[in-house]
């Protein structure tokens, strides 16, 4: 059995693969890419009479196979589905760092799965509170209550929309320029930074299509995503790459965490850096940047 | 459990394992055959007799078609299997319990 | 006696001054006698050499039982020579008693099993055996041992009159009826002849199979008609769809594709990945992946690669062709690309076996090549590799070019995943020894890189670059720790196939395997 760490509400997450549950070759050691979370699938990528045969192999998975710093997330079905509440139980006892949930439109959505959870938490002695939510948007309805469902819990680490089900829904299409869902995703963003939880983009599915993603990609740094969705290991460098941080903010950053530490520890709450005004304000974002660096290989100073 | 009528789970790709199991009253009847029996037979014949035991599955002709899997493959094929055989496998599974 | 990579090898295998292995280069500087054919002179002018059938070129070379028959591999999977000259020579002429010298064998050889089993076939002398021959030489039922040779110990041998063969079967996708050949011009064509270039120079009589008979003079001649006593021309000599697959593809596989990067950081990291750089890869996903990836770090560092060989296929002759390598010289030729390129493109030639592996020459290509990057089925603490044996102990791979490239190079990559399935790639002890430890530098897996503690140099380059590494024992740990620490296999004590090591000593045996009972 492999003891896994508590969860982090707040980590890095870049990138989070998507992997069959059900595919013993794929999920033995998806952690050796480097993305930052896994998504072992229940959902969309097994077939409706495997999804009792899919739990069986996910527990020992989760119980066996050692995926050290990489987060464990499990995709469950539906609410609307008779494979919800067993999803949940195999999840919580084997020690998932957190449960994805698929299609969700309301704050109580939210409350459904987190009062099954801590009844599977209780049933199984799991410490309570440790595992993790997270929602995925896949409707209309889901978007435009992105508030309540990203603030419905505190359990709640982040919130990611599903662009397939999504553009069907609005009767729309994949557009390069991501005309299709960007008001949805804006939506979504203010929401998820409103509640203080985390924002997630959708998959990319054209894996032959490298400019197409790196432009969604940049479209997706320059709104302010956390991380993407992926379904290719092949896809985790790039997002890494264009989500790391500059060399120069590297560098500021540094400089303003370290002038923070020495003037706070004299007292001091404004100061300047570089001729700028700093406050503590500016601290976290500094801190984000730094973890970043070193998540990314970077000189972070010894200041993370 | 009695395993109360013939039942399957798992696939033959790589990796994987095929396990069917089917009424039987002549205590554990295995049948194995494996793409790494010289060097695994014994192991995975020993994984999948535990497992059923840990089922309190007397009685059961199990055959076992293996691909390469992980012992932690087999262990799922193979509870899912006998789950399957009794219309257990869908809620209420003992995790953590019989299946471990 | 133990040899040097701690195998036992049974005494009554070390008579005629055959010794065990002794480590790399224990041969250099020592003499060898080197073994002339005794051939016919045709001083009277013949109008041609071409015979009916392949049973009259065996009558007019005197073919009789207990004779040794060579063929090279060119044809790969698609080869019919082989099998239509021992049906020809067994079913036909009634021989038996025969010995077979392949530079390799493979599925398409599949008939010649039945002839082993009969008991007519009684030695086998090959890089690689596979399919039935594989299985039937692994349950017992050859006469002798068979013997395995890389790719440069087989012309080492032949030249050495350790293998005498009495008729070399040449088979040719273009001859003319003097017995000029080439692998290209035909409708099987397969490119570079390279292999069976020291055949033709040292067999007693040389008998060339064609499909295309095509005019006088077949030139430049890849096998030359002063050494060919007959020319047999057929309907067809091979398949070829599975002589040449149409190109090879570079994976797309991202865990080749994670390996392939990391050998080209490996690589890129060393002092001899400069300008003029040498190198050779193997065809299989990662190492061939490999290519992709060097060719960015050359881009980026400004710099050529000098030259390559190797078994040669489309990706390296890309190179070639952006003007990204100086020259290529192969001894085979794996998809169309290659075999379309070979001797047409500028700067792409053609080479015997002798001149890419032979340990025994006065330096063979490999001896001055840089970078090897290689695969292994099993490579083990040691660092010891093998490419012969499945992890059932029987016959299915060939040492190939792979003993010889990773003795004369510089820097010798091995690229594998740690685990295939359920078998531990990165095993305590590998069933056979094909490539010894000593002959290794690098592995490069999924799960990390290790470098043989007798690369010191190596290990300090990796470290100045940031590449980490772990050491080979801890890889090892990883997969059994994945897989479950797998049984020994159990074995009868006869020794169904005698390993030689490139430099004619004995690097291992396997023994037939014990059928299995849970």
């Amino acid at each position: 059995m492999i003891p896994r760490p508590r969860p982090q509400r707040f980590r890095l997450r870049r990138t989070m693969m998507f992997m069959n549950a059900q595919k013993p070759g794929l999920i033995k050691d998806a952690y050796i890419y480097g993305c930052d979370s896994i998504m072992l699938d229940l959902e969309d990528a097994v077939a409706e009479n495997q999804k009792d045969s899919a739990r069986f192999s996910l527990y020992h998975a989760l119980k066996t196979i050692d995926y050290g710093d990489t987060e464990v997330i499990v995709r469950i079905n539906g609410l609307d589905t008779p494979h919800w509440q067993e999803d949940i139980r195999v999840c919580v006892a084997g020690g998932a760092d957190g449960i994805r949930i698929a299609k969700c439109e309301s704050a109580q959505d939210v409350k459904t799965v987190e009062a099954a959870v801590l009844e599977a938490e209780k049933e199984f002695g799991v410490e309570i509170g440790r595992t993790l939510l997270m929602a995925a948007l896949e409707s209309p309805k889901g978007i435009l209550n992105a508030y309540e469902i990203c603030s419905a819990s505190d359990r709640m680490f982040g919130v990611a929309i599903s662009g397939g089900d999504f553009r069907r829904c609005m009767q729309t299409k994949f557009q390069p320029d991501g005309v299709d869902m960007l008001a949805a995703r804006g939506h979504m963003l203010v929401a998820a930074r409103a509640a203080g939880i985390q924002c997630f983009d959708t998959v990319f599915t054209d894996l032959d299509n490298d400019e197409g993603f790196m432009a969604e990609l940049m479209q997706n740094k320059a709104m302010g995503f956390d991380g993407k969705s992926l379904i290719n290991p092949k896809q985790i460098r790039p997002v890494h790459e264009l989500f790391a941080p500059t060399e120069k903010e590297v560098i500021w950053a540094k400089k303003v965490v370290a002038a923070y530490r020495e003037q706070s520890a004299a007292g001091v709450g404004v100061f300047t850096v570089d001729g700028k005004m700093i406050d503590i304000a500016f601290i976290p974002g500094a801190e984000r940047t730094l973890k970043l660096a070193k998540a990314c290989g970077m000189d972070d100073g010894g200041l993370v | 459990m009695t395993i109360e009528k013939s039942a399957v789970a798992g696939t033959l790709e790589s990796s994987d394992a095929m396990v069917t199991v089917e009424p039987s009253k002549n205590g554990i009847e295995l049948e194995l055959s494996s793409s790494v029996m010289n060097q695994y037979g014994r192991q995975i014949k020993a994984v999948v007799l535990e497992t059923l035991d840990r089922l309190e599955v007397k009685n059961c002709k199990v055959t076992v078609v293996d691909k390469g899997a992980l012992d932690c493959t087999i262990k799922a094929r193979v509870e899912c299997a006998v789950f399957r055989s009794c219309d257990k496998a869908d809620k209420n599974i003992p995790w953590g319990g019989a299946v471990r | 006696m133990i040899n040097a990579v701690g195998r036992n090898i049974p005494d009554y295998l070390l008579k005629d001054g055959k010794e065990v292995y002794q480590g790399k280069q224990y041969m250099d500087g020592k003499y060898i006698q080197k073994a002339a054919p005794r051939t016919v002179r045709y001083e009277k002018p013949v109008e041609t050499k071409v015979v009916a059938s392949i049973v009259d070129a065996l009558k007019k070379c005197g073919a009789k039982s207990g004779m040794t028959f060579s063929f090279h591999h060119h044809l790969r999977n698609g080869d019919y020579v082989a099998n239509m000259v021992m049906e020809a020579a067994i079913r036909e002429l009634g021989l038996d008693n025969l010995t077979i010298a392949a530079s390799s064998l493979g599925d398409a050889n599949d008939p010649i099993a039945d002839y082993i089993e009969e008991g007519k076939v009684v030695g086998i002398q090959t890089s690689g055996i596979r399919g039935r021959m594989g299985d039937v030489v692994s349950q017992g039922k050859l006469k002798t041992p068979a013997i395995i040779r890389s790719h440069g110990g087989r012309p080492r041998a032949i030249e050495a009159g350790e293998v005498h063969i009495d008729i070399a079967f040449i088979a040719a996708p273009t001859s003319d009826c003097q017995g000029n050949c080439r692998g290209i011009g035909g409708k099987s064509n397969c490119g570079s002849m390279g292999y069976a270039m020291t055949d033709a120079k040292y067999a007693d009589k040389v008998v060339v199979v064609t499909d295309c008979l095509v005019d006088f003079p077949n030139y430049p001649a890849s096998v030359e008609a002063i050494d060919v006593d007959a020319v047999v021309v057929v309907e067809s000599i091979g398949n070829p769809k599975k002589i040449a697959s149409a190109a090879a593809r570079i994976s797309k596989n991202p865990r080749d594709l994670m390996m392939a990067e990391n050998v080209a950081k490996v690589i890129a990291s060393t002092p001899y990945f400069k300008e003029g750089f040498s190198f050779q890869t193997g065809v299989g996903g990662p190492s061939l992946a490999a290519n992709l990836f060097l060719e960015k770090f050359m881009d980026e560092r400004q710099i050529k690669m000098g030259w390559a060989i190797g078994g040669i296929c489309g990706p390296m002759v890309e190179l070639l062709k952006k003007g990204k390598v100086g020259k290529v010289i192969d001894v085979q030729d794996f998809d169309l690309d290659a075999v379309n390129s070979i001797n047409q493109t500028p700067n792409h030639f053609e080479m015997s076996a002798s001149q890419y592996a032979n340990p025994a020459n006065k330096g063979a290509f490999v001896n001055s090549l840089d970078f090897v990057v290689l695969a292994a089925l099993e490579i083990d603490t040691g660092f010891n590799v093998n490419v012969l044996t499945g992890s059932d102990g029987v016959l299915r791979g060939a040492p190939g070019g792979h003993p010889d490239t990773a003795a004369g190079s510089k820097c010798c990559i091995i690229v594998t995943p740690l685990i295939r399935g359920r078998m531990a790639t990165v095993c305590k002890n590998v069933v056979t020894v094909t490539t010894p430890g000593d002959c290794v530098d690098v592995l490069v897996t999924d799960y990390g890189i290790a470098v043989n503690p007798l690369r010191p140099d190596l290990i300090k380059c990796l470290d100045d670059a940031g590449i980490p590494h772990v050491t080979i024992e801890s890889l090892q740990e990883k997969a059994y720790s994945l897989v479950g620490t797998p049984d020994d296999l159990q074995w009868e004590d006869k020794v169904v196939a005698v390993l030689e090591a490139r430099d004619g000593t004995i690097l291992d045996v396997v023994r037939q395997i014990k059928p299995f009972k849970l």
